[in-house]
């Protein structure tokens, strides 16, 4: 058992509505030098797979198709083995 | 089809609400003959033109519009489109198509982050679709706003190709016509309210004409978009 954590941002250069909000709200809690805020999703999910590298191209067919729009969403994703790290 | 009704299939997924708004001012017109579609169906019951109405599709869950493109239904639909059918997809129904890839672009959350609802004018680009053919173009017209996630934008090449063969079919103005960033509502880029595909049988817009169909509830400037379908339909 694989567990996969999928990492969702707006792409570079793609203005970011709520990331512009949250940095404005910051200073006003007295945190100062505050930028690029970014705000995106964090997707985890658990796979049954023999072979790594193949389960990688499936999370990334995964990630295109559907957890996020590549026109406005830059994707990265990181496999552990179930019971490894976290 | 000259003389016969026209048929507008109105598909309805869970969690549409502007579903009932397309029937029953689509009822108003003597021509038309509105029904609705389960968004579990393989058959659009030989629609001449088929709606993606507005509302929260799916919850509007991971995105808006972006599980109801998956909706058994959506194959016919795309299928419908490429043989030339027409298909108009409003506020959740224009985001349900850029997921699909039937148009260019992606809808995100509005600049400001605020819900917008109220009325806006838009300026007509083109008349010579067969959603627009009963204006002008550069008429200005009001059309209400209802959504969370309108601010369009496109990649670059998208955008350059939007451009070079004007796929856009309405911008957000003021009262006087003026396509300004004032205007804009909620941060779309180039204030794109509304874009066709290459062949102008599919546009999709955020403002909903289907609201604006009878003086009782405020406007009537939506009527010449289902009018102009008709009229497509039946001279064609």
């Amino acid at each position: 058992m694989y567990r996969i954590a999928v990492y969702v941002t707006p792409k570079k250069g793609v203005v970011d509505p709520q990331g512009a909000v949250v940095e404005r709200a910051l200073p006003a809690l007295g945190h100062s030098g505050v930028s690029n805020i970014r705000v995106g999703r964090y997707i985890t999910l658990e796979m049954d797979a023999a072979d790594e590298k193949a389960l990688e191209t499936q999370v990334d067919a995964m990630c295109r198709q559907l957890l996020a729009n590549p026109i406005i969403e830059d994707y990265r994703f990181e496999i552990t083995k179930a019971g490894e790290g976290a | 089809m000259a003389g016969g009704s026209v048929r507008f299939g109105i598909v309805v997924f869970p969690g549409s609400n502007c579903d009932y708004d397309a029937h029953q001012s689509l009822s108003t017109f003597p021509e038309a003959e509105p029904y609705y579609l389960w968004h579990k169906d393989h058959d659009l019951k030989n629609a001449d033109c088929v709606i993606l109405p507005g509302g929260f599709s799916y919850g509007d869950y991971l995105r808006t519009g972006a599980i109801a493109r998956f909706s058994p239904i959506m194959q016919e639909v795309a299928a419908f489109a490429a043989a030339g059918g027409l298909v108009l997809g409003i506020c959740n129904g224009f985001q349900t198509l850029t997921e699909a890839h039937m148009l260019h672009g992606a809808l995100r959350r509005n600049r400001g982050l605020r819900f917008i609802c109220h009325p806006q004018y838009l300026r007509v680009e083109r008349n010579d679709t067969p959603f627009t053919n009963r204006f002008e173009v550069g008429q200005v017209i009001q059309v209400p706003l209802n959504h969370n996630e309108g601010n369009w934008t496109a990649g670059a090449e998208s955008l350059q190709l939007i451009e070079n063969q004007g796929l856009v079919a309405f911008r957000y103005c003021d009262a006087d016509g003026q396509v300004t960033d004032t205007a804009n509502p909620n941060g779309a880029t180039d204030n794109v309210a509304g874009i066709v595909d290459d062949k102008a049988g599919v546009l999709g817009m955020m403002p909903h004409p289907e609201r604006v169909c009878e003086s009782a509830v405020g406007g009537t400037d939506g009527r010449a978009i289902f009018q102009s379908m008709i009229d497509y339909i039946r001279g064609g």
